[in-house]
């Protein structure tokens, strides 16, 4: 058995492992690996999202319990210190020695510092690794609680960019310093650096070009740049990002031969100048360059692999470089030889500042052939020329088309998916090619999209590659004669759309009948709240029936906050509240220890109940007249609505009176994902209706109604429906909506989304609606109907009702609540302790 | 923190020691769960009334430090009892406590037999 030693745990490193494991003379090797931060390898293309979605776990790309069950000794937080080729070990910063017959140097690279005087100076980070972003964070909270805001990123390439948007995201006043005369010098012309400059501007990041920065000062903490120029720009935080410098000081200590300006000299098979030590991934010089992209790195990853086993992979001789991401929401892309442009090749460009829109590509001048090109502000075109590029395929008659569309023409310029040929790579991180995807569908070893991507990795990386490949997927399954589909889980081969007609026409009472008749297994935490959704619209049964199946906020009705407490939400329909309902709150809060927030649906939410305190609790609201306000479900949640025309001088009606009308309408009503509405008394709009699922606003002639909005994480404006309806139409067209959504939309889809995939969009849902076209509207007219007709508050029966009541206990065998609850203060209420 | 997810290690039944009784089977909701408590500990207790098998392991999900597992969906994954946290639907075999999302923590379980209708639980200490 040879033992393989790896220095370096990051993403190259972990590929080297990756594709080795999959070796079937895998158990001919040992493998230990080094690492040098805390955690295993981690995502570190994704790491901007590590502030505002992703959590640390989510980032790794693999487990710790990964490299054990793979037989990997992955020892984390050990540096190691020295290489000795003589002796064929390397030495830990601890002195211990581990000797190898095989040694991969993956140890990538460090953010470069520039040499400006001050940048020891407090409030300077580096941008690359999670520790370096928490220290942002902390700093940047610091500076929030001194009423300081300024924070500037040096350098203006793709991380420095990535990394002004990080601080935008922390709420700093963020800033751009660059260099060169253009952002991401690198991949963007002066043009298309305009566009994006104009894009990120627009939301609110300032950029400097040309600025040399000379000096960083302040006394302690920074306090300002001063540039060559001799101008100054106030700054409380430098976030440099400035390049890379490969980590090349252990091979060069180690008698390695490394390059000039620093890097592991490796050849194409990825070996340095000493027997069997090999260099992959950041801190390799090849072809006397640096490659700092993951896509080159895995391929090394993959060469190293392929010549420690006796194979014969080799690195191609050209290194393609492109790159295709979103940046700070701006789609950028660039291939190929983005800049090219002489006697043999020509440069055709579209530019539209009106929609912040520039794409170039080169061609040659017979037209034959694409040589590179730039996308800024839509990239949807991305793949297609990247494809025709990397494989040398023949252009259109008119090349231009690939920018600009075929115009006149019946079909695209384009093609489709299916036309490229088996060798096509599609997906550049992991190498994969059009074959590598459709044959093992073909072959029926894979069935579904998540074993293509198990089986190839393809769009594991960079992500960028995911469309297409769902495009192959589908493309392939339908020439299989397959029909592709989205199923609930593995407990029901069907849609959400199929079970709730069979769940209708089989008048199917409970969730064990349905698994019965429709599925196997015992259900999911994915089949079930489905199910319970679809029994509570088809039934208007409430979730103090079938509990178990209830996604877990409805199965207590109310909603689970950090620290295992629930957060209350009674109804307040349109946000109306007399002064002794909000006495009464304000009461209950108090006697009960609640913190308490208004919502930003006209609501007050109570935070802070322990489970058998909300019978309690809402025994006093419901005989102080409250019910339910559902903030648990995924249902109807609250209209909105201004003061409208009973005293705002400019309404036009009454938008409160109209808003508690149609609250009190839908109260209860369970649909795929949350509901919300708004009613504006005129068009100014005070409601804020077109950020809602539905939307009504007062105009002249009546009301206008507005559908399929949403405000979150993907805003989007209500569309124009119907206008000048009376309140009776209004409704009408209302209960056909909803109802319409209902039956049709996936599980968790908001009607924005839905809207989206809806064949025909919004003319088929208006003629739906409006036109009737299916000759449906009746049906659910009357199906909204009796779902009204059947409302009922379940908070009122669940208290009335002993055996509902059981469940509200922590313990079955005690009467005492949870003892691992415990506060802090917080502005005179309170929040739950964090764990240290 | 380590202190509160160390108190709980997995128990298989030829180790128990002591068999508590935590309650009468009808407290125990049909396919859900319940908690009980024993000494300073908070067990999970769900009743796979379809297949009429139950399954005990620690309340704490060891993802946040929170006492809810018991509060969790439950169903199965291939076949394998699994309990989904109710705060982020981590997924844990109910069989051998593993989480089921690939992730590393994993929570324990411990052995449950039920007599003249009462549930018992395995306990070593």
């Amino acid at each position: 058995m040879k033992k393989i030693v790896v220095v370096g745990n990051g993403m190259v490193g972990y590929k080297f492992c990756e594709k080795l494991v999959t070796r079937p003379d895998r158990e001919n090797y040992q493998i230990e690996v080094f690492g040098e931060e805390p955690s295993p390898a981690y995502d570190r293309v994704h790491l901007s999202e590590y502030f505002s979605e992703k959590g640390k776990d989510e980032l790794l790309l693999a487990s710790k319990s990964w490299y054990k069950d793979h037989e990997i000794k992955l020892r984390t937080s050990s540096l190691i210190s020295e290489i000795n080729t003589k002796e064929k070990e390397v030495i830990t910063y601890k002195g211990e020695k581990i000797s190898y017959d095989y040694l991969v140097l993956a140890t990538g690279s460090s953010p470069f510092i520039p040499p400006i005087k001050g940048s020891e100076k407090a409030g300077v980070f580096v941008y690359r690794t999670t520790e370096d972003l928490d220290a942002i964070k902390t700093y940047a909270k610091k500076l929030q609680k001194s009423n300081k805001s300024k924070a500037t990123v040096l350098g203006g390439g793709l991380l420095g960019l990535e990394a002004a948007n990080a601080a935008k995201e922390l709420g700093l006043e963020t800033s751009v310093v660059e260099f060169a005369p253009r952002l991401m010098p690198r991949q963007l012309d002066e043009a298309a650096s305009n566009t994006l400059i104009r894009k990120i501007e627009n939301l609110g990041i300032k950029i400097l070009i040309n600025k040399a920065t000379s000096e960083i000062s302040g006394k302690e903490e920074i306090d300002a740049l001063t540039f060559s120029d001799g101008s100054r720009h106030e700054t409380n935080m430098l976030i440099i990002s400035a390049g890379i410098r490969p980590r090349d000081e252990l091979a060069k200590s180690g008698g390695l031969k490394t390059g000039e300006r620093g890097g592991i000299f490796v050849n194409n098979k990825m070996e340095t100048s000493a027997t069997n030590v090999y260099a992959i991934g950041e801190a390799a010089l090849y072809n006397n360059a640096i490659y700092g992209l993951v896509a080159p790195g895995y391929n090394m990853a993959e060469v190293a692999v392929s010549q420690i086993c006796g194979g014969d992979k080799t690195m191609a001789a050209h290194i393609d470089m492109s790159t295709q991401l979103k940046l700070i929401g701006t789609d950028v892309a660039s291939f190929g030889d983005p800049f090219i442009e002489n006697e043999e090749v020509s440069a055709i460009t579209y530019e539209n500042k009106q929609s912040g829109i520039y794409k170039r590509i080169n061609v040659s001048r017979d037209g034959k052939k694409l040589l590179g090109g730039i996308l800024v502000g839509d990239a949807s075109e991305y793949q297609n020329l990247f494809q025709i590029y990397i494989n040398g395929m023949k252009l259109p008659e008119n090349p231009e088309d690939l920018i600009l569309g075929s115009r006149g023409g019946e079909n695209s310029s384009l093609g489709s998916v299916t036309e490229l040929l088996d060798s096509a790579q599609i997906c550049s991180c992991e190498a994969i090619s059009k074959g590598d995807i459709c044959k093992p569908l073909e072959a029926g070893e894979c069935c579904s999209m998540e074993d293509v991507v198990a089986k190839t990795k393809a769009s594991t990386g960079c992500g960028g590659c995911k469309p297409m490949v769902t495009d192959l997927f589908n493309a392939t399954m339908k020439s299989l004669g397959k029909e592709v589909k989205e199923v609930i889980c593995e407990h029901f081969d069907f849609n959400r759309q199929e079970l709730f007609d069979l769940v209708k026409i089989n008048k199917v009472k409970d969730f064990d009948e349905a698994l019965n008749l429709f599925g196997k297994g015992h259900g999911c935490e994915k089949c079930k709240p489905v199910l319970a959704s679809i029994f509570a619209s088809t039934t208007m049964e409430t979730a103090n029936k079938q509990v178990t199946i209830q996604d877990s906020n409805d199965k207590f009705l109310a909603n689970i906050q950090r620290n295992g407490t629930y957060s209350i939400v009674p109804r307040i329909p349109g946000g109306e509240i007399t002064p002794d309902k909000l006495m009464t709150i304000g009461a209950v809060a108090k006697k009960f220890d609640l913190y308490t927030k208004i919502t930003g649906g006209q609501r007050i939410d109570l935070f802070g109940a322990e489970l058998h305190q909300l019978p309690e609790i809402w025994k006093e609201l419901i005989d102080a007249g409250f019910e339910s306000g559902h903030a648990y479900g995924k249902s109807l949640r609250t209209v909105k609505s201004c003061v409208g025309s009973t005293w705002c001088r400019f309404g036009m009606h009454e938008s409160v009176s109209f808003a508690i009308q149609i609250e009190e309408r839908y109260r209860g009503l369970r649909s795929p994902h949350k509901l919300k509405g708004g009613v504006s008394g005129c068009i100014r709009e005070c409601a804020e209706a077109r950020g809602k699922d539905f939307g009504i606003i007062a105009v002249e002639s009546g009301w206008n109604l507005y559908v399929c909005g949403n405000g979150g994480a993907t805003p989007k404006h209500a569309i124009l429906l119907a206008e000048g309806l009376d309140d009776e139409t209004t409704i009408k067209y209302l209960d056909r909506f909803l109802m319409y959504y209902i039956r049709t939309a996936a599980p968790l889809m908001r009607t924005a989304p839905w809207l989206e995939k809806l064949d025909g969009g919004i003319a088929h849902l208006k003629k739906v609606v409006v036109e009737d076209s299916l000759g449906i509207a009746e049906d659910l007219e009357k199906e909204m109907q009796s779902l009204i007709t059947n409302y009922e508050c379940e908070w009122k029966q669940a208290i009335e009702d002993p055996e509902m009541m059981k469940r509200f206990k922590h313990f079955v065998n005690s009467d005492e609540g949870d003892d691992n609850i415990s506060y802090v203060p917080l502005r005179d209420q309170k929040m739950p302790k964090a764990w240290t | 923190m380590q202190e509160l997810l160390a108190q709980y290690q997995s128990v298989t039944a030829p180790e128990v020691l002591k068999w508590v009784n935590v309650g009468k089977a009808k407290d125990f909701p049909e396919n859900g769960g319940a908690c009980i408590k024993y000494k300073n500990k908070q067990i999970a207790v769900f009743n796979f009334a379809r297949e009429s098998t139950w399954y005990a392991c620690q309340n704490l999900c060891p993802h946040k430090l929170e006492m809810v597992l018991s509060r969790g969906m439950i169903g199965d994954k291939e076949g394998i009892p699994k309990v989904a946290c109710p705060m982020h639907k981590k997924t844990f075999s109910l069989k051998d406590g593993n989480n089921l999302n690939g992730e590393d923590y994993k929570i324990a379980v411990y052995p449950v037999k039920i007599e003249a209708e009462n549930v018992y639980i395995g306990f070593i200490d």
